[in-house]
């Protein structure tokens, strides 16, 4: 079984983010970091190879990404956690692609990888837009398992079971391989890269393709080729000072005026 | 004017909060039609809703089976029925099964698509507030018809009672995946998260007792949040996190308690109207964009404001 982990490169989700004057992600503003929801979809795959006999059954785990130059260390993070391959599609012709585009992009690449089982995370956390996995199933005609707590896979039988897991509920859902399967946080504790995985990393192939490898011209992709446009942006107005109390036995009470001050209660 | 396709999320026959804010919000930049998924009996529970808040048309798209397919059966028989209609715009909720199906309309529809917005004009121009509320975004769809996700509790609904014209139209689902069974979640007394007015959020300040943080969102009527230092730490599910991973809200009122405001936390609560912190250290970044903040015990000052509001209230 081949599987095969969609993820991202993004500013640390702990660090503050800004637009550039350009009117896109200032992606020099904060640390680049693996996207933390992916790390999930990552680790999930390395159980479920784990799960299903491992490497020696014939199971392979490849990392496909879009994104800069810089973008094959969040791909290596990938590789030391115990991913075998990655797929770094880097083009100039790319920057400030939309998620139509950016779909479009990486949907002619895993058509020609052919793989049984996609994972995705939930979100990048700097658009997160969340559509990227519907707009895969989509264009690929697959289906689409969203917000898996859960994932169990019978090679044998080609088949994909999921809980999936929403405010409404959870629905126990199933499908044919090959399918999407997009996990949800905490769905498992993703593994530290082992001193041996880091080293091990540096070997494995990261293999770069550009558009033109896709078939796709670069006047579809980029800014040029988005379907929306940025008009304005500005920094929000910093919320005025607000009252500060130090507790000295009766700020609960206070806290509770406040509330009726501000019509609340 | 022409019709803009609003999406009425709903679940067996009950219709979600935001449907009530997403026809207020079409009915201000066109002809409000609503277009629900389901069966006729489930129209028929939603009907009245729908027309309080100032439906002109409503369209069934009729199926017994298509709810048992998260998105990929509403988006094709939805795209279908905006091409049919040569709609102006659609809308849909900004939540997990209102993105899924925004997604794939945009494909199909080859149109372009914009995410949690907070606003549209009649002219189509969104405001998003993004990276966690620091930043105001103004944007537009420039390719084919503008498909806009709009972020719950972001619009005030507004009743306009009417009577709206109902066409059915029968779809055959091509299921893909399929929903096997379903268990509801069990839902207390206490609203969701992401539509709730009122919000008590507990953190690492906790030390894993929740009851407190309980206790004052129950006298308030409050959804409960965690950070996810909480959550990490397997005190609250992770369904109530708050934050840059996690849910995005806005409500009227937030109560942050023992919670120190990493931007990982803020990104998801910064926009909510008035903020209300609790918390030991009074260097917590939390402070910076607290209406009011109390340096204190949360185990002594969310007691004694649970008491207050309780007697307040009789």
């Amino acid at each position: 079984m081949k599987i095969l982990v969609c993820v991202k490169q993004v500013p640390d989700s702990w660090a503050e983010k800004k637009l550039s004057p350009g009117k896109v992600l200032d992606r020099e503003s904060a640390d680049a970091v693996l996207n933390d929801l992916d790390e999930y979809a990552v680790e999930e795959a390395l159980r479920i190879v784990e799960a299903n006999g491992g490497v020696e059954a014939g199971h392979t785990i490849t990392l496909l990404s879009m994104g800069p130059e810089r973008a094959q260390d969040a791909l290596r993070k990938g590789l030391s956690m115990g991913a075998d391959a990655a797929i770094h599609i880097s083009d100039s012709a790319l920057a400030a692609s939309d998620a139509l585009s950016t779909s479009r992009v990486l949907a002619e690449a895993i058509k020609r990888e052919q793989p049984d089982l996609i994972l995705t995370g939930t979100e990048s956390t700097d658009a997160r837009m969340s559509v990227i996995p519907s707009m895969l199933s989509e264009r690929l005609e697959m289906p689409h398992l969203s917000f898996a707590g859960e994932v169990r896979v019978d090679v044998g039988a080609g088949k994909v079971a999921t809980k999936r897991m929403t405010d409404e509920g959870v629905e126990s859902m199933e499908s044919s391989l090959p399918a999407i399967v997009t996990v949800i946080e905490k769905i498992n504790e993703p593994r530290y890269p082992s001193f041996k995985g880091i080293m091990a990393a540096k070997k494995k192939p990261i293999t770069q393709i550009g558009i033109a490898d896709l078939g796709i011209s670069a006047n579809d992709v980029g800014s040029g080729g988005a379907w929306s446009e940025v008009n304005d942006f500005a920094l929000a107005p910093a919320r005025g000072a607000g009252i500060k109390v130090v507790d000295e036995g009766s700020a609960g009470n206070a806290l509770v005026e406040f509330l009726v001050e501000k019509r609340v209660i | 004017m022409g019709e803009i396709l609003v999406f009425i999320d709903h679940v067996d026959g009950v219709v979600a909060k935001t449907a009530s804010e997403l026809l207020t919000l079409a009915r201000s930049i066109g002809e409000a039609h609503a277009v629900i998924a389901g069966t006729a009996t489930e129209l028929n529970s939603a009907t009245d809703v729908l027309n309080k808040f100032g439906a002109q048309k409503i369209t069934l798209l009729e199926s017994a089976e298509i709810n048992s397919h998260p998105s990929s059966a509403i988006a094709s028989a939805f795209a279908d029925l905006a091409k049919t209609k040569g709609a102006k715009a659609i809308i849909l909720p900004s939540t997990a099964r209102g993105k899924e199906i925004a997604g794939r309309m945009a494909v199909r529809l080859e149109s372009g698509i914009i995410t949690d917005a907070v606003a549209l004009t009649p002219e189509l121009v969104s405001t998003q507030s993004v990276f966690g509320g620091s930043t105001i975004v103004h944007a537009r769809v420039s390719k084919g018809i503008p498909i806009i996700t709009i972020r719950p509790n972001a619009i005030e609904a507004v009743e306009a009672p009417g009577s709206a014209s109902i066409e059915k139209i029968s779809v055959t689902a091509s299921i893909t995946a399929k929903i096997i069974s379903r268990e509801p979640a069990i839902r207390g007394a206490r609203p969701e998260l992401s539509e709730a007015n009122i919000i008590v959020s507990g953190g690492r300040g906790t030390d894993g007792n929740f009851a407190p943080i309980e206790e004052l969102a129950d006298a308030l009527g409050a959804a409960v949040g965690a950070s996810r230092a909480a959550t990490d730490a397997g005190w609250y599910p992770h369904s109530h996190q708050v934050g840059q991973t996690g849910k995005t809200v806005s409500p009227a009122l937030y109560i942050a308690c023992g919670i120190s405001g990493a931007i990982q936390h803020r990104a998801g609560m910064q926009t909510s109207k008035t903020i209300v912190v609790v918390n030991k250290d009074p260097e917590a970044p939390i402070f910076d964009i607290a209406d009011f903040g109390v340096v204190g015990d949360l185990f002594a000052v969310t007691p004694q404001a649970t008491a207050g509001i309780k007697a307040r209230k009789g």
